[in-house]
């Protein structure tokens, strides 16, 4: 943000040029959010409406109506339950397992620490698709096809990497004094990262819970790999499916798009400032 | 990685076996192994044996619900005479270089224009992430529904202006668009970001002092940003191709299940189609292998330094 002062000297080029800016800075906003716009406006207009042609621009006549089907249909109710379980226990896991990783990134030194980052790095290359099979296999003998536990274990996986990464640079920032004091004063290690490091990480904790939230709930080819029943389906496995359902209902389809998304984006936008330093944190330093 | 940190022992170590010892007879660092064993354990056993077992599958006439005997290479010589496992990678191919390069060149040319201190700084880093808070499932679902041809706003756009003839959602040609389009509406704010903090970290005084020197525009982009800038491009890059390489979401759903890239064909192969299990384990190789490739190109060839080897 200091980098203002490169742009000084332009600034006695007048108006033209920020309005310009600021053009551009528009339609770059009303680009990024309009589908969410669009498809919430479609979520509250009536079936009339919805196939009017042309199209209205501004809903006519809000209802609820959309929301009150697919509110009311049970298949949709479980889906959100069994994603809100999914993602909640992949979180704790990953912090748990996480934290522990980067801390020991962080700030102990022991000679393979550079393979040890490459091989979680690895994880975030990975193709997942190619995995599914054997995975399919080996969960099918041991009985976890259609458990909550097949897709935790393989979302912990494949979020850890995140997890871990953005762990790591929030450790960084702290001040190593406090810990080294804290062992001057006879605590072990372990007990210097419980006592000392993860109050004050807090933050940057809890910012990695939120994105790596975020990550499960987005997850759809391992639920729709091994979730075969509908009782179990996330919300990713489940929406894709009412265009089935609710063939013509495009209502119905809008507002389930709806009433998953608005959670996400409310969270991103409380948290923006943090999210958007937890993102960069690996790519500036690079 | 790092050497001379530990005066003390490294006065008494030894060649040969003596880093074991100095390694594991430290109760500093035998911390550290334990601290790092959990995550590394459960990534070689969910991540890499898998893997292995998948090459062993596609040697073999295995099926879903039985390993097979050795076929040597015949699931490989099959996928490559499938037409459809063309059409998946061909999909890929042409999805991932178009999605990518037009969400490299947006996206830096957003990062340079708000590279600067302006009034609502904070509306635009939110818009920003709306796209990318979006699960992709849904947002090819909210797309499919725009790009509908009775209720789409897309189609009727399209079709008013007289730039279509035909509904998005039948014609192959127009869905790969589609998917593209989506594509970079949904990451392009992302590699925005990523540039613009790398951006952000290139000091002041460096082009104060190119202006001095009476270098222009121009000459201040080639010479400074983008040289300062490598880094940042390089990891946003990579990070994009292999993204687009595996993608399976967007083309499942936006596709209807119709629109093939090598993931979908590996999904069919193996979870849909009785038949097709063993090329779709081969094709299951094929990608690990080929983006094992793309990356190590990254990391080699152009040089990209991954944040490893830091401090």
């Amino acid at each position: 943000m200091a980098s203002a002062t490169t742009t000084k000297g332009a600034a006695g080029r007048g108006t033209l040029n920020s309005v310009l800016f600021y053009v551009f800075l528009v339609s770059f906003v009303l680009v990024s959010v309009f589908p969410l716009l669009w498809i919430f406006k479609m979520s509250i207009v009536t079936k009339t409406e919805l196939f009017a042609s042309p199209p209205t621009i501004l809903p006519q006549t809000p209802t609820s109506e959309s929301y009150g089907t697919i509110f009311g249909d049970p298949v949709f109710q479980q889906a959100l339950v069994n994603s809100t379980i999914i993602s909640s226990v992949t979180t704790v896991i990953c912090l748990f397992f996480g934290s522990i990783t980067a801390y020991a990134i962080a700030r102990l030194r022991f000679r393979f620490k550079g393979t040890v980052m490459t091989l979680i790095l690895a994880i975030s290359f990975f193709p997942a698709v190619a995995i599914i099979a054997p995975l399919f296999i080996q969960f099918a003998q041991v009985g976890l096809i259609d458990t909550y536990a097949s897709v935790i274990i393989t979302d912990t996986v494949f979020a850890l990497p995140l997890t871990i990464w953005l762990l790591v640079a929030f450790f960084r920032e702290l001040p190593v004094d406090l810990e080294d004091a804290a062992k001057v004063d006879g605590a072990t290690t372990i007990q210097a990262f419980r006592k000392v490091i993860v109050p004050l990480a807090a933050p940057g904790v809890f910012t990695t819970a939120i994105l790596t939230f975020i990550h499960a709930w987005n997850e759809f080819l391992f639920a729709n790999t091994f979730l075969l029943e509908p009782a179990k389906q996330p919300v990713t496995v489940a929406i894709p499916n009412f265009a089935t359902v609710y063939t013509v209902d495009y209502g119905a389809q809008a507002a389930a798009a709806v009433v998953v998304t608005v959670p996400l984006v409310i969270l991103v936008l409380i948290f923006q400032r943090r999210i958007v330093s937890g993102l960069t944190a690996g790519a500036v330093k690079g | 990685m790092k050497k001379g940190v530990s005066v003390a022992s490294a006065s008494t170590e030894k060649k040969g076996r003596g880093w074991f010892k100095e390694e594991f007879g430290n109760p500093e660092r035998r911390t550290a192994y334990y601290m790092v064993l959990p995550s590394l354990l459960i990534i070689v056993l969910v991540a890499f044996f898998p893997i292995l077992y998948g090459i062993a599958l596609s040697l073999t006439d295995s099926t879903i619900s039985g390993f097979g005997s050795f076929i040597g290479f015949e699931n490989y010589t099959d996928m490559f005479q499938d037409s459809d496992f063309g059409e998946g990678l061909y999909n890929t191919v042409i999805f991932t270089v178009v999605s990518v390069a037009l969400e490299f060149f947006i996206g830096l040319g957003i990062a340079l224009a708000i590279n600067r201190a302006f009034r609502g700084r904070g509306l635009v880093r939110a818009a920003v992430l709306v796209p990318w808070a979006f699960p992709t499932v849904i947002a090819a679902v909210m797309w499919r529904l725009m790009f509908q041809s009775q209720v789409g706003i897309v189609q009727y756009v399209a079709d008013t202006l007289g730039i279509i003839s035909e509904p998005i959602l039948s014609s192959r040609t127009l869905l790969l668009i589609g998917v593209i389009l989506v594509d970079v509406w949904k990451t392009t704010p992302f590699v925005a970001l990523l540039l613009l903090a790398g951006l952000q970290v290139i000091p002041g005084e460096v082009y104060e002092a190119a202006r001095v020197d009476g270098a222009n525009w121009m000459q201040r982009f080639f010479r400074i940003t983008l040289p300062l800038l490598k880094g940042a491009i390089l990891v946003a890059v990579l990070f994009r191709t292999l993204d687009a390489y595996r993608v399976y979401d967007l083309f499942w759903v936006l596709g209807n299940r119709e629109l093939a890239s090598l993931s979908t064909y590996v999904y069919e192969g193996v979870r849909i189609s009785q038949l097709q299990f063993g090329p779709g384990n081969a094709a299951a190789v094929f990608i690990f292998v080929t983006a094992f490739l793309i990356a190590l190109f990254f990391i080699r060839v152009l040089g990209m330094r991954t944040s490893v080897e830091e401090e």
